[in-house]
């Protein structure tokens, strides 16, 4: 426990003079990205990770949290804040519903129900133009307030969604470790097994699941507020795989992990700029060798491949 | 071995990235944005755009520049994705420093950006169509792509002298089909047109038979499609395979060779509203735009060995149109932005500019001509 209060520690540490580094540079809005990327995949982690149970839908999560916010706030004149509440509650309450019947799937089935999902949500976002704006977008969301602070520059909106992902990193680590983390990881490895212990399976996928989908609504609603603009083409099919691969470079089943994985490749793009056209090569083959190289994530895989180097060099193992 | 080639690889190139990153500040040239989502699904729009612009750079730097000083393009792919859209605007405001940016190639994109450019008081000359971009007028922003609005009374106008009054719409359902349906409605009243079918389609659809086959059992006396390619063709072929009989007009967005090729004989006698370039070859010598757009699809086709299209087109004016400010208003981004709105009759691909105070996009719906597909080309409607 000791060392998990250290490792948050330096986290917490590190996030707070980031910016102070980096000030005035355009650095610090890539880094609100990797806040709000940081919360989708630590969020896509519990479920992916811990339960074993994939989503190739939670970018429709994620806006839908975006766009109930912004229309709550924008077209009904709602306080920000607590329409950020309502659209976790809401999607929380949805994704519990649709969870009970599509969890029962397995394996590729539950990829594909999951894949339907996000298709589904991003055609709504597309089609319902009177409600978001359809494809050209919904502008005009306002920024977050507290009492006479509004978050409307780079600098007060890092601190905000830093503060919401420090607190999803903290409560999902202390959820890793505890009764309940255990069961979710017994119910990965056998869910039969689980059963047989006494784990009421069934349940704590669904609540897992919406507790999932929930963050994901607010670290959509932070987005709408941060950027005053959304349009679908952030929420389709890709961003899902986006998310998935950010959980699986930076490791399943690790929270910090998850945060490794969306700086990585938030930030990794913005490095390959220099190379123009080529970037996505050269970003595709850096994925696919850390795949090849660290299958078990960056966090588990690099010590595991310091100690595979020592006898390689040796005996020269394929 | 190999995992030591692997890391020492991997070393390499992240190190030419940072040393990269902080070579370009060598010389001085005048630094302008551009953001074309040259890969993804819009990729048809940002490619174009992002060569055309590459070439007017060039050109300009090789006839000198502009009062001596080169041109520097720094261009960005948006993808296609607001939020990379917004993530770039930042890093050239805020890293590379730009007077002034060119693009996005979409509706969204554009929208995405437009706080950021105005926070910083930095001129967008967005090369989307969206009407929304420019109405109402936000100070920093300009848009060289023809409104949707006027190639829709375009079509009304020519609606109206054949005397048709009921007509089927049939749109598709992303940025550029919504935003076309919702000019239909609301411009329909004035001509006089009812809409007795409004219908939309998916961009991905292959067969629109059901759309058409509630058309053929209304009033409709025409048939109004707006769309990209490939769905208009599919209309097109769907509208000859059912026999019907009615004309059909199609939008803009397929006024290039590529929709005939893919409609084939299917595509004969459909009337559209399009730029001049396509029919830059068969304009009359009196027309203003003639000699630009003689220039630009000769280059083009030099450089890029394709024939030059609307979109490329709507880059072109977009560098032009920020040459001539910086000629006029000098190299910062207030100078540019206020002789950018000063623009008098500039004779571009999309059409002949004027801005003003209260207008921002610059053209009136004789940027359009009506063509008409004859012998597998175009012909001007008279």
């Amino acid at each position: 426990m000791k060392r998990e209060l250290l490792k948050f520690l330096i986290l917490a540490i590190l996030v707070a003079i980031l910016p102070t580094l980096l000030s005035g540079s355009y650095l610090v809005n890539v880094l609100i990205f990797v806040g709000i990327h940081t919360m989708l995949a630590v969020a896509l982690n519990l479920l992916l990770g811990f339960a074993g149970q994939i989503s190739l839908g939670h970018a429709g999560f994620f806006g839908l949290g975006a766009y109930a916010s912004a229309i709550l706030t924008t077209t009904y004149g709602i306080n920000p804040w607590i329409a950020m509440v309502a659209a976790a509650v809401a999607v929380s309450l949805l994704a519990f519903a649709i969870g009970f019947p599509i969890l029962k799937l397995k394996g590729h089935y539950l990829a594909m129900a999951t894949l339907g999902l996000g298709i589904i949500f991003f055609i709504v976002f597309n089609e319902a133009v009177e409600l978001t704006g359809g494809p050209s977008g919904f502008s005009g969301i306002p920024n977050l307030k507290i009492g006479s602070i509004t978050f409307d520059n780079d600098l007060k909106n890092y601190g905000l969604i830093w503060l919401f992902t420090l607190v999803t990193v903290l409560l999902s680590v202390n959820l890793a470790n505890s009764r309940i983390g255990r069961a979710l990881r017994a119910i990965h490895d056998s869910e039969v097994a689980a059963r047989v212990m006494g784990v009421n399976a069934r349940l704590l996928k669904v609540q897992i699941f919406a507790l999932s989908a929930g963050i994901s609504a607010i670290a959509g609603s932070l987005y709408a507020h941060t950027m005053g603009f959304i349009s679908p083409t952030s929420f389709g099919f890709n961003f899902s795989i986006e998310l998935i691969t950010m959980v699986i470079i930076g490791g399943l089943g690790s929270i910090y992990g998850s945060l490794i994985g969306a700086f990585i490749l938030t930030i990794l793009p913005e490095a390959l700029r220099t190379f123009q056209d080529y970037d996505i090569i050269i970003y595709g083959i850096i994925l696919i060798l850390m795949t090849m190289f660290l299958p078990g994530g960056l966090v588990r895989g690099i010590p595991g491949l310091l100690a595979r180097l020592r006898p390689a060099d040796k005996q020269e193992e394929g | 071995m190999r995992t030591r080639l692997i890391t020492g690889i991997l070393s390499a190139v992240l190190l030419s990235v940072f040393l990269g990153s902080s070579l370009a500040l060598a010389a001085e040239p005048i630094k302008i944005g551009g953001l074309f989502s040259v890969t993804g699904p819009a990729s048809f729009l940002g490619e174009p755009e992002r060569n055309t612009a590459q070439m007017v750079v060039d050109e300009i730097n090789a006839a000198g520049g502009i009062k001596g000083r080169k041109l520097q393009l720094i261009a960005y792919d948006t993808q296609g994705d607001s939020t990379k859209a917004k993530q770039l605007v930042n890093k050239l405001i805020k890293n590379d420093k730009v007077v002034a940016i060119v693009g996005p190639s979409t509706t969204g994109d554009s929208m995405a950006i437009i706080g950021d450019v105005e926070r910083a008081g930095i001129p967008l000359v967005s090369c989307a169509a969206g009407s929304k971009i420019t109405d109402p007028v936000k100070k920093w922003v300009f848009k060289t792509a023809q409104n949707d609005g006027l190639a829709v009374e375009k079509i009304f106008d020519y609606l109206k002298k054949m005397k048709i009054s009921h007509v089927a719409i049939l749109t598709v359902s992303d940025g550029f089909g919504s935003s076309g349906r919702e000019q239909l409605k609301a411009k329909a009243a004035k001509y006089g047109i009812k809409l007795v079918v409004d219908d939309t389609y998916g961009p991905k659809d292959t067969d629109m038979t059901p759309q058409l086959t509630k058309i053929r059992s209304s009033q409709a006396q025409a048939i109004i499609c707006w769309g990209t390619n490939p769905g208009p063709a599919v209309i097109a072929r769907n509208v000859k395979q059912l026999g019907i009989k009615l004309p059909l007009f199609m939008s803009h967005g397929v006024s290039s060779k590529k929709f005939i090729e893919l409609a084939g004989d299917a595509a004969e006698g459909i009337i559209l509203p399009s730029g001049r370039v396509i029919v830059s070859d068969v304009l009359p010598q009196q027309d203003k735009q003639k000699k630009s757009l003689i220039s630009f699809v000769k280059d083009y086709q030099k450089h890029y060995k394709a024939e030059g299209d609307h979109f490329g087109g709507h880059a072109w004016d977009a560098i032009m149109l920020l040459k001539g400010a910086i000629e006029r208003g000098g190299v910062t981004p207030a100078g540019i932005r206020d002789a950018l709105e000063k623009t008098v009759n500039f004779a571009g691909i999309g059409g002949v500019f004027t801005f003003s105070r209260t207008d921002h996009a610059g053209l009136t719906k004789d940027a359009f001509v009506l063509v008409q597909v004859k012998n597998r080309d175009w012909a001007l409607v008279k």
